[in-house]
C-alpha cells in the first residue's frame, strides 16, 4: 500500500522508535505557543476571511464559505409562500437528531411538553455517533469541577462564557450518571471505577470511553430511550425556515427530503440542534464530520436574528487520515496519542509533544510539512506526518491498539494497513466549529423562544475545543435547552401567529447589500456529484 | 494517478467509475446524490448497508458502501432502510435475564445457528454467538460482542428466523450497563458533592478572575502524571 519513499521513511520511524520510547518532550511556552499559531494556523490566515454584510452579527469576520452561507436568500419567498395549513402543532419543536437533539427531546417529554424531533437524515446520523475518543467529566477523587473549568478556559484562550463553561462542568457529573443509568457501556473497571484517560489540553485523567466508539455508544442508546418512550420523530425532515411571529420564533416549516414536500410546524419553542459544518469545506480542508454538517441551523438562527459568537475560529483535529486517498480527513482519534501514539517527521523525529491543545498540535504539524518540510506527500498530493502508532503496543504490551481502539485498528485494516505493526499518514482536518449561535445558560439565543444546543452553539468552548468537551456539551446543553424550552412552553397559553416577517426583512437587507440572487442556503447536503454528472441534469419531471 | 475504470451495476444500471473509489464515492462519481443510504461516510452510523454479487458468482455478498471497494462487474443496490422489528420497553423495570429477552423479542429463540448474520458483519461480529448468548441469557457476553455493531441492518436481512439482532444486541448493552456493571461510586458521591453546592465556592472565585489571573493559575496547574 505504501509507496517507496514512504517506506523509505518508515524505516527512519521504526529506527528512532527504540529511543523515543522513554524520550520526553515539554510542554510549550505560552509565548512559544502563541507564535506557532499565529505562524501557521488557518484561524490566523486574513485571506481566508470576509466580514459579513447583513443580519445581527454584520461587522464580523467569518471564513467565506460561512459568510457565503449568511449572505444567501432563502429558496422559500415569504411573499407567495402560504403558512395557512398547519399540520403540526407542538410545544416543543426539536431541529436534529444528534446527541443534543436527542437529549433535549428526551428532557422536553420528561416534563410533559408535546415534542417533535426532525432530522434531516435519519434518527442518529450526527457527528455524535463519529465521536470516539471519549467525554469529560470532574468524577475522580483528585479532580474537581472547578479544576475542569481552568482547563476549558486555557485551553478555549480564556474567550470561553464562563456562564457557559459552569453549566458544561457543573453539570458534568449528573450527566455522566443519567448516562451511566440509561445504560451507556461505559469503560469500567471489575469494581465499577470509570477507566478515564488524557485528552490534548486535560491536567486530571477525565476522559470517559466506551472503548472507541463513545459517541455511538451514546448516540444509540439516546436513540433506542427516544424510541422507547414513542417521541415523534420525523426523518428526512429537514427544517428549511424558522417561523416567526416578527419577534419571537413560533414554528418552521419542515422539508421532506424525499417528496419534496413542505409541512407547516405550529410550535411554542424551537431547539436547533443541526450539529456542525464540516461539509462547507471551509478553505477546501477535507473534513471528518458527517454528510449532513452543512451549517442549516446557523444559517436558519441567523436570519431569524439570533447573533453569532466566534464564527471566525475553526477547530481542524490534527490527526485526519491523510492516507489513503478513500478515507482523507476521516479522523484518527485522540486517544490513539493519549495512549502513547507519537507523531514524527519524515526523518522519523518527534517535533512537538502529542497532548498540546489541537489548535497548538495541529499548527504544529502544518509547520513541519509547509514551514519546515520535513512532511511527506503522498501521491494525490496531500502532505502528511506519520502518527507511530505500533509504539503504542511497544510500551503497552500487544494487542492493547486492538483492545483500546478497536475502530481505528478496522479502519486501516480494511485497506490492508496493520497499524499496530507499521505507522500511519496523518494531517489536520476540518472537525468541529468552535463558534456558533450565542446562547445564555438555558441555551436561549437571542431570539425569544428559540435556543440552541450543541455543536450550532457558540461560546462555550471560546476560541478552541478540548476533546470530550464537546459530547458534554451536547448532553449538557441539549438536556438544559430541553427543560428550558418545555417549561417556557408549558407556562405558554396560546401558541404564536405564523408568518415570514424575519425572511422579508433579511431579503431586504441582502438586497440593500447587493448580494445577487443566485445564492441559496441552508444548502442541506454536500455536493459531492462528478461537475460533469451535475451539468448534463434537466429537471425534466419538474 | 489515474485509476483504471471498471465497470459497476448500480442497481442494474451500468457505469464506468475509477477502480480506486469505495462504492458510495463511485456512486457519486456516476451521478447519484444520497438522500437515503449516506451518513457518516466513515463506518459508524450503518446508514450504507450494501448487497452486492459480481460477475459468475453466484453468491451474495455485503459491505458497507462508504467502505468497500468497487470492483470490475458488481452488481449492487444499497438497503438503507431495513423494516426491523423493535421492542419498546422501560430499561428500568427490567431484569436482565433470558426472561426480559424472550419477553421482548421471543424470535431469539428461533435462531437456527446457520451463521448467516456472522458471515454477513462488515465490523466482524461473532453475531450469532451474541444472539446465542442472549437467548442462554448471558448478558454480559452479548453485550460485549455486540459492542461494535453499527445497526445496519445487514445480519437481519439474511436471518431466516427474522431475528433482529442488532436490536437485541442494543437491549444487552443497556441492560448489562445499567444493571450487571456495577455502578461508579465515585460519581455517585461527586453528583452527590456539586448538588450540595461543594464546588460553589471555588467556581464563583474563579469566575471572577480576569484573564492574566486564569492564566497565571493554568500555567501554573499541576498536571496528573499520563
Ligand atoms: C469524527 C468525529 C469525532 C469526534 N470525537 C469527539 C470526541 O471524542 N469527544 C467529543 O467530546 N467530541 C467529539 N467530536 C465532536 C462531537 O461529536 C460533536 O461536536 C457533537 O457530537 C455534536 O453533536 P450535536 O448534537 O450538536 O450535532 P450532531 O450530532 O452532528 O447532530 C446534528 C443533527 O442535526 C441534523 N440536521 C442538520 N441540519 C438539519 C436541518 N436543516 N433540519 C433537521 N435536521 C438537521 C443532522 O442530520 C444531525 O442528525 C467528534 C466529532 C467528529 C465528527
Ligand atoms: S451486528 Fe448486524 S447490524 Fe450490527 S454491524 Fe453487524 S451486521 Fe450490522
Ligand atoms: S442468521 Fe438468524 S438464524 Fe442464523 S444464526 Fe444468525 S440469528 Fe440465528
Ligand atoms: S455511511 Fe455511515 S456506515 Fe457508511
Amino acid at each position: 500500500m505504501y509507496t517507496g519513499k514512504m517506506l523509505e521513511s518508515m524505516k527512519r520511524v521504526e529506527a528512532t522508535r527504540k529511543e523515543r520510547l522513554d524520550q520526553e518532550i515539554p510542554l510549550l511556552s505560552p509565548e512559544a505557543r502563541q507564535e506557532l499559531l499565529e505562524g501557521f494556523h488557518p484561524d490566523f490566515k486574513d485571506d481566508v476571511f470576509r466580514k459579513i454584510k447583513v443580519g445581527p452579527s454584520r461587522g464580523e469576520r467569518a471564513p467565506k464559505e460561512f459568510v457565503d452561507a449568511f449572505e444567501a436568500y432563502s429558496a422559500i419567498d415569504p411573499a407567495k409562500f402560504d403558512l395557512s395549513n398547519v399540520e403540526v402543532d407542538v410545544d416543543v419543536l426539536v431541529v436534529g437528531g444528534g446527541g443534543a437533539g436527542a437529549a433535549a427531546a428526551l428532557v422536553a417529554d420528561e416534563q410533559g411538553a408535546s415534542v417533535l424531533l426532525a432530522t434531516k437524515l435519519r434518527l442518529g446520523d450526527s457527528n455524535t455517533v463519529m465521536a470516539q475518543g471519549g467525554i469529560q467529566g470532574a468524577d475522580k477523587a483528585n479532580d474537581s469541577p472547578a479544576i475542569h473549568y481552568l482547563d476549558v478556559m486555557g485551553g478555549g484562550r480564556y474567550f470561553n462564557d464562563p456562564d457557559l463553561v459552569e453549566a458544561l462542568v457543573g453539570d458534568a457529573p449528573e450527566v455522566l450518571s443519567w448516562l451511566e443509568k440509561l445504560g451507556v457501556m461505559f469503560d469500567k473497571t471489575a469494581e465499577g471505577t470509570m477507566v478515564t484517560t488524557h485528552g490534548g489540553g486535560t491536567s486530571r485523567k477525565r476522559m470517559h470511553a466506551a472503548r472507541d466508539y463513545t459517541g455511538a455508544e451514546i448516540m444509540k442508546t439516546l436513540k433506542d430511550e427516544v424510541l422507547n418512550r414513542e417521541i415523534p420523530v420525523a426523518e428526512f425532515a429537514a427544517v428549511y425556515e424558522l417561523l416567526t411571529d416578527g419577534k419571537k420564533v413560533t414554528g418552521a416549516i419542515l422539508y421532506n427530503m424525499e417528496t419534496e414536500q413542505y409541512m407547516v410546524v405550529r410550535a411554542k419553542t424551537v431547539i436547533l440542534a443541526t450539529g456542525g459544518s464540516g461539509r462547507l469545506h471551509v478553505m477546501g480542508f477535507p473534513t471528518s464530520n458527517h454528510y449532513g454538517a452543512t451549517a442549516d441551523g446557523l444559517v436558519l438562527g441567523y436570519r431569524a436574528g439570533a447573533p453569532l459568537t466566534y464564527m471566525d475560529t475553526i477547530q481542524y483535529h490534527p490527526t485526519g487520515a491523510a492516507f489513503p486517498e478513500q478515507i482523507l480527513g476521516l479522523l484518527v482519534t485522540e486517544k490513539v496519542r493519549s495512549i502513547g501514539g507519537q507523531i514524527t517527521n519524515f526523518d522519523g523525529n518527534r517535533f512537538i509533544y502529542e497532548l498540546e491543545t489541537r489548535d497548538v498540535e495541529a499548527a504544529a504539524l502544518i509547520r513541519e510539512c509547509l514551514g519546515r518540510k520535513k512532511g511527506i506527500t503522498t501521491p494525490s498530493g496531500q502532505p502528511a506526518v506519520w502518527l507511530d502508532s505500533p509504539i503504542i503496543d511497544a510500551k503497552h504490551g500487544e494487542g492493547t491498539i486492538k483492545a483500546r481502539v478497536p475502530a481505528m485498528y478496522r479502519q486501516y485494516e480494511r485497506f490492508g494497513i496493520d497499524m499496530s505493526k507499521v505507522p500511519i499518514l496523518i494531517y489536520p482536518t476540518q472537525h468541529y466549529q468552535n463558534g456558533g449561535l450565542k446562547i445564555d445558560e438555558t441555551g436561549e439565543t437571542k431570539v425569544k423562544n428559540l435556543f440552541a444546543a450543541g455543536e450550532v452553539a457558540g461560546g462555550i468552548h471560546g476560541r478552541n475545543r478540548l476533546m470530550g468537551n464537546s459530547l458534554l456539551d451536547v448532553v449538557v446543553f441539549g438536556r438544559r435547552a430541553g427543560a428550558a424550552a418545555a417549561e417556557r412552553a408549558n407556562g405558554m397559553k396560546k401558541s404564536g401567529k405564523l408568518s415570514l416577517k424575519h425572511l422579508d426583512k433579511f431579503h431586504k437587507e441582502l438586497k440593500s447589500a447587493r448580494v445577487g440572487k443566485g445564492r441559496i442556503a441552508p444548502v442541506l447536503l454536500p455536493e459531492y456529484r462528478r461537475p460533469e454528472t451535475v451539468d448534463h441534469r434537466i429537471d425534466a419531471l419538474d | 494517478m489515474a485509476a483504471d475504470k471498471v465497470t459497476i451495476h448500480v442497481m442494474g444500471k451500468a457505469y464506468e467509475v475509477p477502480s480506486d473509489l469505495t462504492i458510495m464515492k463511485a456512486m457519486e462519481y456516476a451521478g447519484y446524490q444520497f438522500i437515503r443510504g449516506c451518513g457518516c461516510r466513515g463506518a459508524f452510523c450503518g446508514a450504507c448497508g450494501t448487497v452486492y454479487r459480481t460477475k459468475d458468482d453466484y453468491r451474495l455478498k455485503v459491505g458497507l458502501a462508504c467502505q468497500e471497494m468497487v470492483q470490475d462487474e458488481m452488481y449492487l443496490a444499497e438497503i438503507p432502510f431495513f423494516p426491523g422489528n423493535k421492542a419498546t420497553y422501560d430499561i428500568e423495570k427490567l431484569k436482565p435475564t433470558s426472561e426480559t429477552i424472550l419477553k421482548h423479542y421471543p424470535e431469539v429463540f428461533r435462531c437456527l445457528a446457520c451463521n448467516a448474520c456472522t458471515k454477513a458483519c462488515p465490523q466482524d461480529i461473532e453475531v450469532m454467538e451474541y444472539v446465542q448468548a442472549a437467548l442462554r441469557g448471558d448478558i454480559a457476553k452479548a453485550a460485549d460482542l455486540s459492542f461494535d455493531c453499527l445497526l445496519c441492518g445487514l445480519c437481519a436481512s439474511r436471518c431466516p428466523a427474522e431475528i433482529v439482532q442488532y436490536n437485541v444486541a442494543l437491549l444487552c448493552r443497556r441492560l448489562y450497563s445499567s444493571k450487571v456493571a456495577p455502578r461508579a461510586e465515585h460519581l455517585a458521591k461527586r453528583v452527590k458533592e456539586t448538588k450540595r453546592g461543594k464546588f460553589d465556592k471555588e467556581m464563583a472565585k474563579l469566575k471572577k478572575m480576569k484573564k492574566p489571573q486564569l492564566a497565571k493559575l493554568y500555567a501554573e496547574r499541576e498536571i496528573e502524571p499520563a
